[in-house]
C-alpha cells in the first residue's frame, strides 16, 4: 500500500484543465482547413481529385464536406495548394450542412434544444456503437475516460447497456453486418434520446463510403444531433463537441 | 512414391517474384509440399485465392510459407476446381484460411472438420454459394450452425455482437457446465468493410486511406506493410532516414498499445493504481506519434517511397527528452504492477495455451511469444534499421495471461530501447523516393511486426501493373483461434482477462 501511495506521488497529478484552458496541441496537428487565396476562375479540380468526394465548387468558391474529409497530411485536392489544416481541433457541429465549409466562420455545435437540455445536461449516458469502425476512434473515445480527460467531471458517462444509456455515440460507416445491431441498439434506448456521430466513417462512410459492404454512416439510418468530423477526431475535439451539446462552452 | 518438389521460389521480406516463375503444381503435389514445409518448421503466412486471368479459367491457390531460420518464404501455387481436399486435419493452422476460400469464391474444401462461414459476406464471384445460402440477399451475421454441447446442467451463454464497452463488435458463444467454459466459438464479420475487393486493379486514390485504417491501432503496421508492398513491386528503394523514421513510429505504436493493454489488464483485475497511470502514459505515446505527423494514430506519415514527415536534429531530440520524462513513470506503474501479488494471482495459471497447440494454430506475435514460440518477423525477416539494431527477442514460457502481460512489459523496456538508439543515430538522407509503376505478372510479400504480431501482406499485380489481387492477414486472423482454446477449462468469469491478454483486432480479422 505504501508502494502504491509513492508511485502515485510519483506519477503526479495529471488531469487537464480543460475547458478552463485550452489544449496544446502539437504544431503538426490537422484540425480546421484553411483556404489562402482565391479559386482560379472555372476551376473546379478538386472535385475530381479528392478520393473522398469531400471538395465541390460553388459560384466559384471552394465548399469542403468536414464530414467527408479526412484530414489528409498529403490533401491532393487542390492543384493550386489553397487547402492548409490548421491547429483549430474545435469541429463538432449540429446539423449535417454545417459541415460544408467554405472558409467564413464555423458553425460550431449550439446546445440541445430546452427540454432534452434540462434532463441532459447535467448528466448524460452514452452507448457506444461500433459499427465498422477500426478502433481509432473507439479508442479517442475511450481516452476520454482516463483521468486527463475524466470525462465523468462533466456528468457524461459511457455505459454498459443502451437501456441505462440516453443516447447513442456511433463510430464507423455502419457495415451491412451491424445495420441491424445498430438500430436495435437505437431502439432499446428509452426516449427522449440523442445520436452522436464520431468521425468521418459515422457521418459518411469515411474511407469505406463505396463499400457496398457499408452504409455510409448513418447517414439515413437515423436523426444525428451532433456530428464530430476527423479520421479519428482528437479527443479534445469530442470532448469539445459534447460539451457544447450539454451548452457546457 | 512421388518426389516433394521442394525447390520453389524463395523471397525475403519486402522482395517480388516474376509469376512466370512459380510453377503451378498439381495440387496433390501442392498439399504435399505445404505438409512437408510445415512438418519442416514452415510456417502458413499466407493462402488466398487468386481468380484466374480469363473469366472461365479455375481458381488459383497460392500460399506463402515462411521459414523463419533461413529468413524467407517459399511460394507455392497450385488451380482447384468447384472443390480440393481440405488440408485442415494434417495441418490445423490452415482451417481459417480455407474457410476463407471457401466464403469468397465459393469452392468447397471437402472434409473440412469446421466448414463455416467466416465473414458473412456473399461470395465475390461464380454462382455457387457453399452453405446454399441465396446469392441475391446479403447473408446474415452469425447466421451458421454453432458447436453445441447438450446434457444436464449444460448451458449456453451468447454475448455480443454489440458489447459493454467501448469496443468492436463480435459473437461469442459459450458452452459451459455450471461456471466451467467446456467451448468458445467465436463468430465474427460484424465489422467486414469489404477491403480486399475494394483493392482490385488499384493501387487507387483512396487505397493509402484504406490500410491505415484496416486495424486503426496498427496504423503503421498496415500502412507500412502495403508501402513495402508497392516498393517491392515498383523497384523503389527507400532511403535509410525515411526506414529509421518509420522503425521509431512502428516502436511508438508498440509501445502506446502494450502500455494500454497492460492498463485495461490492470482495469479488469481491480488493480485500479496501475489502470489509471497507464490510461494517461498510453495517451503521451500516442501525443509523441502526433508530434512526428499530426495524428496520435500515425495516419499520415508512412507512404509509398518512404515518409511524409521528416524529423529535424530538434524534433527528435524533443521526442527524446520526452521518452526520458515518461520511462519512469512507465516502468513505475509497470513494475507496481508485476510485483502484487493480488494482479500475480488473477494472471498466473489463468487462460494458458501450450506450446503445441500455438505451434498447430499458428498464431504469431505476442500470444506465441507467450507460449515459448518465437516469432518475431522484425528478428526472422528483418528489414530496416533492424537488421543493425534488433536483437532482443522476447519469449515466455508459461502460455498464461501472465506470460502475455509480461511479453508486453519486456516488449516495452525494448521499444524504448530501440527509439533511443534509432533516434540519436538518424541516418542523413532524403525521406522520400519517388514511385514508379508496378511491376506486371508478379507477386510481393511484406511482413511487419506490428504490436499485435506480424502484419502479412501480398500483393499480385495484372499485365498492366495493376493489382489483381490483394491479400491481408492481420495477426489476429491467427491469434483468435488461440483465445478460443485458452478459455477451456477456464471459468466464464475469466473471459475478460482472457480477451484482454490477447488484445485482438476485430476489424483486422473482418477487413
Amino acid at each position: 500500500m505504501l508502494r502504491v501511495i509513492s508511485e502515485r506521488f510519483q506519477q503526479g497529478f495529471r488531469t487537464g484543465k480543460f475547458p478552463l484552458e485550452e489544449p496544446t496541441l502539437p504544431p503538426r496537428f490537422r484540425g480546421l482547413p484553411r483556404f489562402d487565396g482565391e479559386c482560379p476562375s472555372g476551376c473546379r479540380a478538386c472535385e475530381q481529385l479528392c478520393p473522398f468526394g469531400a471538395c465541390t465548387v460553388w459560384e466559384g468558391k471552394m465548399v469542403m464536406d468536414l464530414g467527408r474529409c479526412l484530414f489528409c497530411a498529403d490533401c491532393p485536392a487542390c492543384p493550386q495548394g489553397r487547402i492548409a489544416f490548421g491547429n483549430d481541433y474545435r469541429l463538432a457541429v449540429r446539423g449535417r450542412h454545417d459541415l460544408l465549409y467554405s472558409g467564413a466562420a464555423y458553425p460550431l455545435a449550439e446546445p440541445l434544444e430546452p427540454a432534452r437540455l434540462k434532463l441532459f445536461g447535467r448528466s448524460l449516458k452514452l452507448r457506444q456503437v461500433s459499427a465498422g469502425g477500426c478502433n481509432a476512434c473507439e479508442a479517442d473515445c475511450n481516452v476520454l475516460g482516463t483521468l486527463v480527460f475524466d470525462l465523468g467531471r462533466f456528468g457524461i458517462q459511457f455505459v454498459a447497456s443502451p437501456r441505462h444509456a440516453d443516447g447513442i455515440l456511433l463510430t464507423g460507416p455502419v457495415t451491412e453486418n451491424m445495420r441491424s445491431a445498430v438500430l436495435d441498439t437505437y431502439e432499446a434506448v428509452p426516449g427522449p434520446k440523442v445520436v452522436i456521430a464520431v468521425g468521418a466513417c459515422g457521418i459518411n462512410g469515411g474511407p469505406f463510403g463505396l463499400s457496398p459492404e457499408t452504409n455510409q454512416g448513418l447517414g439515413t439510418l437515423l436523426p444525428v444531433d451532433l456530428y464530430i468530423p476527423g479520421c479519428p477526431p482528437h479527443p479534445y475535439t469530442i470532448l469539445d463537441g459534447l460539451l457544447r451539446l450539454l451548452g457546457k462552452r | 512414391m512421388m518426389k516433394n518438389n521442394l525447390e520453389p521460389q524463395l523471397l525475403k521480406n519486402g522482395e517480388t517474384v516474376d509469376l512466370g516463375l512459380v510453377e503451378s503444381l498439381g495440387y496433390d503435389e501442392f498439399s504435399r509440399c505445404l505438409l512437408a514445409e510445415v512438418k519442416a518448421g514452415g510456417r502458413v503466412a499466407a493462402l488466398f485465392g487468386v481468380p484466374g486471368v480469363e473469366k472461365d479459367d479455375d481458381l488459383e491457390l497460392y500460399a506463402l510459407i515462411a521459414r523463419d531460420r533461413h529468413a524467407n518464404l517459399a511460394v507455392y501455387r497450385t488451380e482447384v476446381g468447384a472443390s480440393f481436399p481440405s488440408l485442415t486435419l494434417s495441418c490445423p493452422q490452415i482451417h481459417l484460411f480455407e474457410r476463407e476460400i471457401a466464403e469468397q469464391y465459393g469452392v468447397t474444401p471437402t472434409d473440412h472438420p469446421w466448414l463455416k462461414p467466416l465473414r458473412f459476406h456473399r461470395v465475390w464471384q461464380g454462382q455457387t454459394d457453399v452453405w446454399g445460402r441465396p446469392l441475391d440477399t446479403h447473408p446474415r451475421p452469425g447466421d451458421m450452425e454453432f458447436y453445441w454441447i447438450d446434457g444436464e446442467g449444460v448451458h449456453e451463454v451468447a454475448v455480443g455482437p454489440v458489447h459493454a464497452g467501448i469496443i468492436e463488435p463480435g459473437h461469442f458463444r459459450f458452452q459451459c457446465y455450471g461456471e466451467k467454459v467446456m467451448h468458445l466459438e467465436i463468430s465474427l464479420g460484424y465489422q467486414h468493410r469489404g477491403i480486399e475487393p475494394m483493392l482490385l486493379a488499384g493501387p487507387h486514390p483512396f487505397t493509402m486511406a484504406q490500410m491505415e485504417t484496416i486495424a486503426g491501432d496498427t496504423t503503421i503496421g498496415h500502412g507500412l506493410a502495403y508501402c513495402q508492398v508497392i516498393e517491392a513491386l515498383s523497384g523503389c528503394v527507400v532511403s535509410d532516414r525515411a526506414q529509421a523514421i518509420r522503425a521509431m513510429a512502428l516502436e511508438l505504436e508498440r509501445l502506446a498499445n502494450h502500455v494500454g493493454d497492460i492498463g485495461a489488464l490492470a482495469g479488469d483485475i481491480g488493480f485500479l493504481p496501475t489502470a489509471s497511470f497507464c490510461g494517461r502514459l498510453r495517451g503521451d505515446y500516442l501525443n509523441l506519434s502526433a508530434a512526428l505527423c499530426g495524428s496520435r494514430f500515425g495516419r499520415g506519415l508512412v507512404r509509398p517511397g518512404g515518409v511524409l514527415f521528416d524529423l529535424d536534429a530538434i524534433l527528435a531530440g524533443g521526442i527524446l527528452t520526452r521518452i526520458d520524462e515518461i520511462e519512469g513513470n512507465t516502468l513505475g506503474a509497470l513494475n507496481l504492477f508485476f510485483d502484487e501479488p493480488s494482479v500475480l494471482g488473477r494472471l498466473e495459471g489463468t487462460g494458458r495455451v501450450s506450446r503445441s497447440v500455438a505451434e498447430d494454430l499458428g498464431l504469431v506475435g505476442v500470444a506465441a511469444k507467450a507460449c515459448g514460440v518465437p516469432r518475431d518477423s522484425r528478428f526472422f525477416h528483418t528489414t530496416g534499421v533492424y537488421s543493425r539494431l534488433f536483437d532482443e527477442l522476447v519469449v515466455e514460457e508459461t502460455g498464461d495471461a501472465m506470460a502475455r502481460a509480461h511479453v508486453r512489459f519486456r516488449e516495452a523496456v525494448v521499444s524504448i530501447d530501440l527509439l533511443r538508439r534509432i533516434g540519436t543515430n538518424l541516418p542523413a538522407g532524403p525521406v522520400k523516393a519517388p514511385v514508379g509503376p508496378l511491376q506486371s505478372n508478379a507477386l510481393a510479400v511484406s511482413l511487419v511486426e506490428g504490436w499485435r504480431g506480424e502484419v502479412v501482406h501480398v500483393g499480385i499485380t495484372d499485365a498492366g501493373g495493376r493489382l489483381r489481387r490483394y491479400k491481408i492477414v492481420d495477426p489476429s486472423f491467427h491469434n483468435w483461434s488461440g483465445l478460443a482454446m485458452a478459455l477451456r477449462d477456464e471459468q466464464i468469469s475469466d473471459f475478460p482477462l482472457c480477451n484482454k491478454s490477447f488484445g485482438l483486432s476485430y476489424c483486422g480479422f473482418d477487413l
